[in-house]
């Protein structure tokens, strides 16, 4: 098992996973066009933008789901398809957006499967198994669900238990394709702060997509906005979120003001919609934007 | 708004109660396997000695072992060896190689109708072999290798048509494919002589009956061979059950599943060469095994259950009616089609079961 001890330092960090130049297509449509990315090591880094804009398609080409059309995606310096593809499972874990949780399977068979990468051709399942398992149970707060079986869970129990299998797995990157579709915003919440505790503690590389921007920008090291598969703007959410990058990337015109909880960007979407005359409660039934 | 906060990340390194509690976890759907396993492999064993002792002829076990050391009892000695025991041997077999190829297709595609014998896969191998039987005039292990590569044919054909989707697209892909191989077998049916009517029959609905010990044999070592095979290429269907996405993120290359279905197609095709496309084994084996592991994947207990589907299904075949010998091709025909019924209408047709 393989943990980072090194939290990141201020100093500019290093990308252990790139995109260079690359152009990600399915069939004859170009999805995502001549990108260049450098995933900074020990950051979060979310990718952000519209609906069809590229970016599941991105997360795939980089966790070498896709093929590169031209360009490639490196990993410590060599094309990721290259690579044999256990070994890139050892370095960098994957959470695609519909799992499939097979009818009956246990917490712990579950989370187990994680531990694929690691058995040779005729491995055995060993000790150290045993106790990867029982580590991404106990950081994910699941231990307790481990001989439950994971159809009988709830949607969020469910997710943390994938994010389990995902830890198990014990890679220094982990890519995860909208973690929170599905939860309700407190649960949302509640998996983001557990990344963010994982990136914290491990110093695990964290990339993942996210649909709404606030979380993002609040999350977020390093966000990335992207439109027609293209970088529109990369960076610190504060220099990226701003009513010109909302208004190309979501076509969306809005206010962006400080988040008083996080001092990070908070989206206001304007919209159409104006509240009745005065109404004695704050507009709240406003805010939820880009569902 | 107000959020419960998950509890904070407390554990960078797990006590050894942790790892206690998942080794516990893991045991519990372990044990319950190895006991359905011995448990059908129990059942097997009783199915087989009465496939072999009792019926129309009743062998006593001290004679049965008699007759096993060779000895020469008259009467019951030609009819254990030539008829009982061969038949009960193949049944086995065939259980099991269509109950194992069948619960590889259905875990792998994701999808309990993709069984090879409702995509065609089957009767893919039972229309090339009746075509050289009747048409050609081969007999033999060459039509055992025609079947082979008419299953082959057809599952090319299927994947070709479905192309990486798999799911719905497969299974109405691999019907219409069914449907051409029935009518091959229909037009070869027109042209056969009346002698050879009989055989073409057997290539249609399946039996067990009179299948002479070296064809046997040959299917016996077939299996010896892919048996194995599938044991170590099935590690991989753990990952593969995870979805497309989450295997290819575990580090499963996608030729690693392409062996294993190709596995599924030979353990089909040898055992449709052997015994015909004995109808809805390959389809059943894998759901029931399924329900009886609480829902869980196991294409061991899959081909313990084709086997005993394959022996119950030929007795009841033989001796049910008093004056029909059934092949058990029609016996699981009709157990077949309501439960194919029951799993639509149950509407788990999608990728939960299997």
């Amino acid at each position: 098992m393989t943990t980072a001890t090194a939290s990141p330092t201020a100093s500019a960090p290093y990308a252990r996973l790139e995109a260079s130049d690359l152009t990600l297509a399915y069939a004859d449509t170009a999805v995502v066009r001549d990108l260049d990315l450098a995933v900074p090591h020990g950051r979060i880094t979310v990718i952000v933008g519209a609906n069809a804009c590229g970016k599941s398609t991105l997360l795939r080409g980089l966790a070498r789901l896709m093929r590169p059309r031209s360009g490639s995606v490196l990993l410590d310096g060599d094309a990721i398809h290259r690579l044999p593809t256990k070994q890139v499972a050892r370095t960098l874990g994957l959470l695609p957006q519909n799992p499939v949780a097979p009818e009956g399977v246990t917490v712990a068979d579950l989370v187990g499967r994680g531990r694929h990468p690691h058995h040779g051709p005729f491995g055995r399942w060993t000790t150290a198994d045993d106790e990867a398992v029982a580590e991404a149970l106990a950081l994910t707060d699941t231990l307790e669900l481990a001989d439950r079986v994971v159809d009988e869970l709830s949607g969020g129990q469910r997710q943390r238990v994938w994010i389990a299998m995902a830890l198990a797995q014990g890679t220094d990157l982990l890519l995860l394709d909208e973690p929170t579709t599905y939860l309700d915003v407190a649960h949302q919440v509640e998996m983001l702060d557990l990344l963010a505790e994982l990136n914290a503690r491990r110093g695990t590389t964290i990339v993942m997509v996210l649909h709404d921007l606030n979380l993002s920008a609040r999350y977020a090291d390093h966000l990335v906005a992207l439109h027609t598969g293209r970088i529109v703007a990369e960076g610190t959410p504060r220099g990226v979120v701003t009513e010109d990058v909302v208004r190309t990337v979501f076509g969306l015109d809005s206010r962006v003001i400080d988040d008083p909880v996080s001092h990070t960007p908070l989206v206001v979407p304007v919209g159409r919609h104006q509240p009745r005359t005065s109404p004695p409660s704050p507009p709240s039934h406003s805010s939820q934007e880009n569902r | 708004m107000t959020v419960t906060l998950a509890r904070p990340v407390t554990a960078t390194r797990p006590d050894a109660d942790a790892a206690d509690v998942v080794r516990r976890a893991r045991r519990a759907p372990r044990r319950h396997h190895r006991r359905l396993v011995a448990g059908l492999a129990l059942v097997l064993a009783g199915a087989f000695v009465a496939r072999v002792l009792l019926g129309d002829y009743t062998v006593t076990i001290p004679d049965f072992l008699r007759i096993l050391g060779g000895e020469q009892i008259p009467g019951a000695t030609y009819i254990v060896m030539e008829s009982k025991l061969p038949r009960a041997v193949l049944a086995v077999l065939v259980g099991i190689a269509f109950g194992v190829g069948g619960a590889i297709f259905q875990t792998t595609l994701r999808n309990p109708l993709a069984s090879p014998d409702v995509v065609g896969v089957s009767l893919g191998a039972s229309a090339a072999a009746v075509s050289v039987i009747a048409l050609a005039g081969w007999s033999g292990w060459p039509v055992s290798a025609a079947a082979i590569l008419g299953a082959l044919a057809v599952a090319l054909a299927v994947r070709a048509v479905a192309g990486d989707h798999g799911g719905f697209r497969l299974v109405l892909a691999g019907i219409g494919l069914a449907a051409a191989m029935q009518s091959v077998i229909q037009y070869v049916f027109t042209r056969v002589d009346e002698y050879d009517v009989q055989l073409v029959l057997r290539w249609l609905t399946g039996s067990v009956n009179g299948v002479a010990w070296p064809s046997i044999g040959l299917l016996a070592v077939a299996l010896a061979v892919l048996l194995p095979a599938t044991a170590w290429a099935a590690r991989s269907l753990r990952a593969t059950e995870l979805g497309d996405d989450t295997a290819a993120g575990l580090g499963v290359a996608r030729r690693r599943t392409d062996v294993l279905m190709l596995l599924g197609v030979l353990l089909v095709a040898v055992g449709v060469a052997a015994a015909g496309p004995v109808a809805f084994v390959a389809f059943l084996s894998g759901p029931i095994a399924r329900a009886l592991n609480r829902g869980r994947t196991s294409l061991l207990a899959a081909g313990l259950v084709g086997a005993v589907i394959v022996l119950a299904g030929d007795y009841a075949g033989a001796y049910a009616f008093d004056d029909l010998n059934l092949p058990v091709g029609v016996v699981t025909g009709a157990f077949g089609a309501p439960f194919l019924l029951w799993l639509l209408a149950r509407g788990r047709t999608g990728r939960r079961a299997a």
